[in-house]
């Protein structure tokens, strides 16, 4: 009898296992999501809702109220729905195309606002549902549906660096983190620490996480590896970058 | 903070914008979510300074995209939320209400139609009914008031707050930039003095208890795997949104039983129309009067009997006939002839029907 590693509680078991490619970084991610929500205890007034795109599969993921909704408009949803209740704890999910592409204005005023929400943006370089096309985060020189001899940045320009815009335009009482599916101890530390922000009432939390689609970089499992422990992160720098209470600078990973 | 933002009823001389304003707050809206565009910013300018002494909010968002998710928002929480549009925001505002829709989430939104397509003007038009009756990628499961007069400004938002929690399908009150800017009398009431119950509102997320603890998790999408997924959902849609509608479809006339012609027209021009009858009345020509309240659902059985019975309708629009294709289908087979009057985002007056139906009757 093999024993199977234990999902977090707050997991929907009979949706299991989950629709995400295998080899997909979403599984990792939503994992350590629920290991943060479990720790936390807020499995009860937590709502996760989920975009367009490869996150929609996370729709009936959780054992925790879910709302999936269209391409960037996530974070309205949940700013709306934290407005109107502010004891519930509002997570957006979604992709690098609706934060940074379609739904970034969204992204841009939540945040020059200091919407009381937790955004967790998951970057994997490109459009996975849509069939692998260019993405704000393409690497240079990627090759994508739509960026076939390789994305040339002086045409289409570089990887968008969104927890840094993020830091940059929210005040004190942000928290702003970029993680990755290849460190997920981490990752669930940051993730525990945007909801727990959120908790406190400090304002904005967002964490950004590399993450991997072997699908789409057309990758095997030791070269997809490879992009997100190594590649990834020489354009996309991985740690905290803004920490309410820490004077700027003294964030570190 | 005072319980009630209206005591009894009050008398008052005010424009479109500020009824809807203190419309909304007897109804029991408790946030409203906004983006500027001329001709409803006033709602805004009122609720932002009504609300605050009511305990009720306000979040003046990036977009209209925006305002119109965050209704959606708003009402997953369980509190009657609300926006308003028009024009160009009207267009932007179809793809958070068609989540609406594909949810059953009951969204209110004032519409204060301005000239189209596009920027076009900022006074007037009647030509966002298409859009506000059937925008959207989908079927057009909404519920639309056209209103006619402050007075119905005020009753139709208050009604339109009801109608959704009641029904659960995005409900739209459609006005227009006369109505939004104008003032006149009107009776401001606090609903319950006249027997109003207001429907009360109630979490869609976030529900008391642990989700696959103490209840089921629940969880909306708006993406389903097949067709036949999606077909099932929209058949039991289909068949909830054909129950309602007789219910829920409403309309105004007079002196349909004997007349030739009749004119149907909409909203504030209606009024026009209505005062163009009772002249003609008086100079012995036989004309009616209609009026759809509900442009969606339409009050399908009252045209089709008025259809049946005159000879001509004369169909009056401050638009190029966007009323007139859906009576068309609605009065599909029945014996009428279909005539119009369209000056497409131009106001219209009592003469211009006169001497219109002169023109038929020549």
């Amino acid at each position: 009898m093999s024993v199977q590693p234990a999902m977090p509680k707050s997991w929907r078991v009979d949706t299991k296992p989950h629709k995400f490619c295998p080899g997909c970084g979403h599984g990792l991610v939503l994992k350590a999501l629920g290991q943060a929500i479990d720790e936390l205890g807020i499995q009860d007034r937590a709502v996760f809702g989920c975009d367009i795109g490869c996150s929609l599969l996370a729709w009936d993921f959780f054992n925790v109220d879910t709302i999936q909704t269209h391409h960037g408009r996530t974070t309205p949803v949940i700013t709306g729905l934290k407005r109107a209740n502010p004891n519930l704890i509002g997570i957006a999910y979604m992709g690098d195309g609706g934060g940074y592409a379609i739904g970034s204005q969204h992204l841009v005023n939540a945040a020059s606002r200091n919407e009381r929400i937790t955004v967790i943006l998951v970057n994997n370089t490109q459009y996975g549902m849509t069939g692998g096309q260019m993405a704000p985060t393409t690497l240079p020189g990627q090759k994508t549906e739509t960026t076939p001899y390789g994305r040339d940045p002086e045409k289409t320009g570089y990887p968008t660096q969104g927890p840094e815009m993020v830091a940059a335009i929210t005040r004190e009482g942000a928290y702003v983190a970029r993680g990755t599916v290849a460190n997920l101890r981490q990752l669930k530390n940051y993730l525990k620490k945007a909801l727990e922000n959120q908790m406190a009432g400090n304002g904005f939390s967002f964490v950004e996480v590399l993450s991997t689609c072997p699908t789409n970089w057309r990758t095997n499992a030791e070269e997809t590896w490879k992009m997100v422990e190594q590649e990834l992160p020489r354009y996309f720098k991985v740690g905290e970058i803004k920490v309410p209470g820490q004077k700027e600078g003294e964030a570190n990973g | 903070m005072p319980d009630k933002p209206i005591e009894g009823e009050k008398r008052v001389f005010m424009t479109g914008n500020e009824v809807v304003a203190w419309a909304a707050l007897v109804a029991g809206a408790e946030i409203m979510y906004g983006y500027p565009i001329t001709p409803q910013n006033e709602i805004m300018h009122y609720w932002t300074r009504l609300a605050p002494k009511y305990g009720r909010e306000f979040l003046q968002t990036e977009d209209e995209l925006s305002a119109g998710f965050t209704t959606v928002g708003g009402v997953l929480a369980g509190r009657k939320a609300f926006t308003a549009t028009a024009g160009p925001g009207n267009t932007l505002m179809q793809e958070p209400m068609s989540m609406a829709e594909a949810m059953r989430l009951p969204t209110v939104v004032v519409i204060q139609q301005r000239g189209g397509p596009s920027t076009a003007t900022v006074i007037y038009s009647q030509q966002e009914v298409t859009m506000t009756t059937l925008g959207g990628n989908g079927e057009g499961l909404r519920i639309v008031y056209s209103t006619a007069t402050h007075q119905e400004l005020f009753d139709y938002t208050i009604k339109a707050f009801n109608t959704a929690w009641k029904y659960r399908f995005p409900t739209f009150v459609l006005g227009d930039g006369y109505q939004a800017k104008m003032r006149e009398s009107l009776t401001i009431y606090d609903p319950a003095s006249r027997g109003i119950e207001l429907v009360e509102a109630e979490p869609f997320l976030g529900k008391p208890g642990v989700p696959g603890v103490d209840r089921p998790p629940t969880q909306l999408r708006n993406t389903y795997n097949v067709e036949e997924e999606l077909y099932e959902v929209l058949e039991g849609y289909f068949k909830d949104y054909e129950k309602i509608a007789p219910e829920v479809a409403e309309y105004e006339a007079f002196d349909v039983e004997d007349a030739d012609l009749v004119v149907v027209s909409h909203g504030v021009v209606s009024r026009a129309c209505k005062a163009a009858v009772k002249e003609l009345r008086e100079e012995g020509i036989k004309v009616g009067y209609f009026r759809p309240i509900t442009l969606r659902p339409l009050p399908v059985d009252a045209i089709r009997e008025t259809a049946s019975k005159a000879r001509q309708f004369l169909v009056v629009e401050s638009a190029n006939g966007q009323m007139a294709r859906l009576l068309k289908e609605a009065a599909f087979g029945c014996p009428v002839e279909m005539l119009s009057l369209f000056k497409p985002g131009v106001g219209i007056t009592a003469e211009d029907v006169v001497s219109r139906v002169k023109e038929i009757a020549g």
